[in-house]
């Protein structure tokens, strides 16, 4: 195992996410068969390669500060569960 | 033992571009909710931001004013968290490659100046606004705000006093104001401020544990909780307790900051590069450019105000805190080259007109050309400096010329010297035992002869000639 229960349970918490017992040890399994199948990376010979963030070598796309049209408010609340004067309605969180 | 407070500030100011920082929507405020947004800003699947290049080009105009080494090579990074503000579930910011590092600005405070370092500033995009309902267990959520560039500007932990901070901040604004990127607005929050705040014994190199204070929305408000926050630490030590790493806000209305513990629970944002956005690579030629339409800046200014003008360093302070009052005094003096006066003029009528109508300078009823006509009068003789305050007010209320005002209601002064005569004669045939007593040594009478003299000439009478001739008919 590459991961601990105690990982998944902070990493589903920073989530939001609520787990049982049991999807604990079901998501460590699954997160832990993906963690293998990256770590593949790690045996590939990188000497003399430098490090990069970005696979393409692309730089500086821009765009110029023009304003254009807004998505209609109706489609852009169109997948809201709840929704109130064209506001996006959520459970109270107040820290 | 004496302590010290330790005190670095974050200073998030929003960009005034005309559209967001990684889509084409409008950043305007006040608009219905949610009726400023797009799919990127709403964080839609297969979405992908693009960098706006006003954005880029208002950072490295700060970086320079703010004397910070531009980095060739930037890059920005995801910071992720879950909060109902946060469509993406992730803000894009920059993480351990911004655009600009090490700078510094120079403040004063009081009688000594001192240079607080500038660890870093980036480039990301501000959260929406949450509105909490008081009666239900519910928040509407409006994305107009979201992803309306901000730029944040971290200082290095070297600021000693409240007083520091708050200069320091001042400063700051004053800088973007001049540059015209952002409008410095904290009431607004388009000019925000978060300090880390720690206390240590004076002479001792290590840092004690801080607080981070959050919500400091004014510049009263900054070095208020400042001063509770070092008080707090200070009771907590004396007291032998320890101070705990904690988020704290303020709460201006109650004067006391509480701890935001319960929300820092796991501060794992656990950063990575954002792979939707390219490198931002800025080359020399590009940091010229923006060079080239940097503006006098506040401190440079200020000194060009001293040397040039000969003005005291307070006037200077005070003239150039806003470019707009910096041109108007400079407007005035094309005019009226009396800078002293103009100063004068400036700070102590004008600014007291402005304050008691809630306006800027650049809401003025009295513009710089009539401002600087009306001082021109008082010094070509033809208004006396008591008219002047008259006609200044009637320039208040209808913003007219001054030499219209003066025609219109006959102000102009009286310099005729046998028309004072005559009235002297007049004032001194009606207080013949004023004249008397005068004459037997009572010569603190000299100015209720010279009132009763303005009140007949309803004060256009040139005073020195008043006071020359009453002087020379009294003698007799």
């Amino acid at each position: 195992m590459r991961i601990t229960k105690e990982e998944i349970v902070h990493v589903a918490n920073l989530a939001r996410l609520d787990l049982d017992e049991e999807s604990i040890g079901k998501f460590a399994g699954q997160i832990d068969n993906i963690l293998e199948y990256v770590d593949m990376l790690n045996r590939v010979d990188t000497e003399g390669v430098a490090p990069t963030s970005h696979a393409i070598f692309l730089t500086n796309a821009f765009r110029e500060d023009k304003v254009k049209e807004h998505l209609d408010r109706n489609k852009a609340l169109a997948n809201a569960p709840e929704k109130e004067d064209g506001n996006f309605v959520v459970p109270k969180i107040i820290c | 033992m004496e302590f010290e407070p330790v005190i670095g500030l974050e200073v998030h100011a929003q960009l005034k571009t005309d559209t967001k920082i990684f889509c084409n929507c409008s950043t305007s405020f006040g608009a219905p909710p949610n009726t400023h947004t797009c799919p990127v800003c709403l964080g839609m699947p297969g979405m992908l931001p693009v960098l706006n290049k006003k954005v880029v080009e208002y950072t490295i105009k700060m970086a320079l004013a703010t004397n910070c080494k531009i980095e060739h090579k930037s890059r920005f990074a995801r910071k992720n968290y879950f909060y109902p503000d946060l469509p993406k579930g992730y803000q894009i910011s920059q993480y351990e490659f911004p655009i600009a590092q090490f700078g510094y600005i120079d403040i004063e405070v009081g009688d000594y100046s001192k240079r607080v370092g500038i660890t870093r500033i980036h480039m990301e995009e501000d959260a929406g606004k949450l509105s909490h309902d008081p009666g239900r267990p519910i928040s509407l959520v409006d994305f107009n705000r979201t992803g309306v560039p901000l730029m944040e500007i971290v200082s290095e932990p070297d600021i000693r006093s409240p007083e520091e901070a708050g200069n320091y901040l001042r400063q700051m604004r004053s800088i973007v104001r001049y540059l015209g990127i952002c409008d410095g607005n904290m009431e607004e929050g388009s000019f925000r401020c978060d300090a880390n705040v720690s206390i240590r014994a004076i002479g001792t190199e290590q840092f004690g544990t801080r607080a981070e204070l959050k919500n400091l929305n004014s510049f009263k408000h900054v070095e208020k909780a400042l001063h509770y926050e070092i008080n707090r630490q200070k009771e907590i030590v004396f007291h032998g307790g320890k101070v705990v790493q904690e988020t704290r806000l303020w709460d201006p209305v109650a004067n006391s900051s509480k701890s935001m513990r319960g929300k820092e629970e796991a501060h794992d944002y656990r950063y990575f590069p954002d792979p939707d956005l390219l490198p931002l690579i800025i080359d020399e030629n590009w940091i010229d450019a923006v060079r080239k339409t940097l503006p006098e800046l506040p401190a440079e200014k200020k000194k060009r105000f001293i040397t040039e003008y000969g003005l005291p360093s307070y006037d200077a302070d005070v003239l150039t805190a806003s470019l707009a009052t910096a041109n108007y005094f400079e407007d005035c003096l094309k005019i009226f080259p009396g800078s002293k006066t103009v100063s004068n003029w400036i700070m102590g009528s004008l600014m007291g007109l402005l304050n008691a109508e809630g306006k800027t300078i650049e809401q003025s009823p009295i513009s710089s050309q009539n401002l600087a006509q009306l001082l021109r009068l008082i010094k070509e003789g033809v208004i006396s400096g008591k008219i002047a305050k008259v006609i200044f007010e009637d320039m208040a209320k209808t913003e007219r010329a001054p030499d219209k005002i003066v025609k219109e209601k006959g102000l102009v002064q009286v310099t005729d010297v046998s028309a004072i005569e005559k009235i002297i004669l007049k004032v001194l045939a009606d207080n013949a035992k004023e004249v008397d007593d005068y004459r037997n040594g009572k010569t603190k009478l000299l100015g209720f002869f010279v009132g009763q003299v303005m009140k007949n000439t309803k004060g256009k009478a040139n005073p020195k000639i008043v006071n020359d001739v009453l002087k020379e008919k009294l003698g007799k």
